[in-house]
């Protein structure tokens, strides 16, 4: 309805510019919000983990510290790009962009609520599967074109890992799909409708666990950081990297952890649906539940950065291809022969 | 025997997937989140500070407005990180006094020591932390600053020295 709005409004526009400027306003729509959100989580990061160290956290910029992340993003914009004299330039100013655009793209596909999809293609979990595994080149070709030992060295272990975890992620969506029997979105969501229980988190335990962990390990983040390891490699791929170049893969880190929170919510916490259908829960708009959930899950990001210790390297390939694959092919045994061979169907459905 | 590594192993491995531990450590940090904080709002709030802190140093003069160091130079001596330097001459009453008192702030490792060896309690040490340099010379503080200084404040400085005379 807003579509054909828009077309009658800006009718003596000629057809391309029309089309185009429909475009570019849908892609703002999804961005500016989803660009204010990763702002203030990376605000909610400080907070909540100075919470959990009894600090209370930046509160100096503007009200108890609201205006922080506005800030921040003002002075790396301020900042001075720096490219290293003997680096690949080309690659070393495309590789930010390259972290970003996956990061972002995947959200096209993003059902907020049953109507709110900018689109809603058949495949669109294997768009996003396709799209999340994209950012790896990003920091790759990070660590390579800086021409520097800490970021060739953190590209190179971040690269080993998101390929790892790669793996136990895939097969816990086949999970997913096996049970929801569809690749889209916004089926696999409506299939869980009905109450908490009916969502896929309670068959597909152990993959809700591994999909979550996986999560983690692709976005780099605590305790799978080895890829910035500060102690170690000072920051990893992005040493060389300063003012909104840094900033992009800054960006990009924040974006694809709410990606990740996303997904899981969509996948195995029901999505926009109330976790009961009863009165006070199915008032409240389907974006807020979103929203909620997509919350919560991103606030697990900040919890275990604030508790564990990073893994050793060895540690991380360990649990990563003895552990969660297996766990994976064995649940997804589980679930064939419960679907396929006994009259139940999956369990507990 | 056979039968209880079977167990321990079972015990083990239960551990190992029910992510014990990690529940465990995630619980810590989840407690953290509700306590009070302790943070120190510094520029509003300050900790308190003991009367033995040494800060900034000043030079303290005696009730009639005459200048307590003699120049005997313990301080200069004293000093591990050669940060006193001290010339004098003979007045015209004929005591011996100071012509320069120089401390480079950027040499001093604020032992204290100087306020130790000093015989008259002339050179001390105030509570002074929070002052800064803007251009390089001004590391060093000569003898007129530091009488200032002392001036200044001299009613902290004695206060100070007060409570802590009992332990001295």
């Amino acid at each position: 309805m807003m579509h054909e709005f828009y077309f009658a409004w800006t009718g003596w526009l000629p057809e391309a510019i029309q089309t185009t400027s429909w475009i570019v306003i849908k892609i703002m729509a999804i961005l500016l919000p989803l660009m204010l959100c990763v702002a203030y989580f990376t605000f909610a990061e400080r907070k909540v983990i100075g919470y959990m160290q009894t600090r209370v956290g930046p509160n100096r910029v503007g009200p108890k510290g609201w205006l922080q992340p506005i800030a921040d993003a003002l002075k790396l914009l301020m900042k001075e790009i720096i490219i290293p004299t003997k680096s690949n330039k080309f690659l070393f100013l495309i590789a930010p962009i390259l972290s970003l655009a996956p990061a972002l793209a995947a959200w096209a596909v993003m059902p907020f609520t049953d109507f709110l999809v900018l689109a809603d293609i058949d495949a669109s979990l294997l768009y996003v599967l396709a799209l999340t595994s994209m950012g790896v080149y990003g920091v790759i070709i990070a660590g390579w074109a800086s021409n520097s030992k800490y970021a060739f060295l953190g590209a190179m272990r971040s690269a080993a890992q998101i390929v790892a975890y790669e793996i136990a992620m895939g097969f816990a969506l086949v999970g997913v799909l096996m049970v929801a029997g569809s690749l889209n979105l916004r089926e696999i969501v409506l299939h869980q409708s009905g109450g908490f229980w009916q969502w896929y988190f309670l068959p597909l335990f152990p993959l809700f666990i591994v999909y979550f962990i996986s999560g983690v390990a692709e976005t780099n983040r605590a305790p799978f950081d080895v890829a910035e390891g500060e102690s170690e490699i000072v920051a990893g791929f992005h040493v060389e990297y300063s003012g909104m170049a840094f900033a992009v893969f800054f960006l990009a880190e924040y974006a694809n952890m709410l990606l990740i929170a996303a997904l899981t919510v969509l996948m195995f916490l029901g999505g926009w649906l109330p976790p009961v259908d009863v009165a006070p829960f199915i008032w409240m708009p389907p974006l807020f539940w979103f929203g909620i959930k997509t919350a919560f899950v991103a606030f697990f990001f900040l919890w275990f950065r604030a508790t564990f210790p990073r893994y050793r390297y060895d540690q991380i390939m360990r649990l990563g291809w003895k552990v969660l694959i297996p766990v994976t092919l064995v649940w997804i045994a589980v679930i064939g022969l419960g679907k396929f061979y006994t009259p139940f169907g999956y369990i507990f459905q | 025997m056979r039968l209880l590594q079977i167990v321990n192993a079972g015990k083990q491995l239960y551990k190992t997937f029910s992510l014990q531990e990690l529940r465990k450590g995630l619980g810590v940090t989840g407690r953290q989140l509700f306590r009070k904080k302790t943070t120190i709002m510094y520029p509003e709030e300050k900790t308190p500070k003991s009367p033995r802190f040494r800060g900034l140093h000043a030079l303290r003069r005696y009730a009639n407005g005459e200048e307590r160091c003699i120049a005997c130079k313990l301080c200069e001596a004293v000093c591990p990180a050669l940060a006193i330097t001290i010339d004098s001459e003979e007045r015209e009453d004929g005591t011996r006094r100071t012509t320069r008192y120089d401390i480079d702030l950027f040499k001093c490792v604020y032992c204290g020591f100087c306020e130790e060896a000093c015989p008259v309690d002339a050179i001390v040490m105030t509570d002074i932390h929070e002052f800064h340099m803007e251009e390089n010379h001004e590391c060093i503080i000569d003898k007129q600053r530091l009488l200032e200084l002392g001036d200044m404040h001299e009613k902290e400085i004695a206060a100070a020295r007060k409570q802590d005379a009992p332990y001295r």
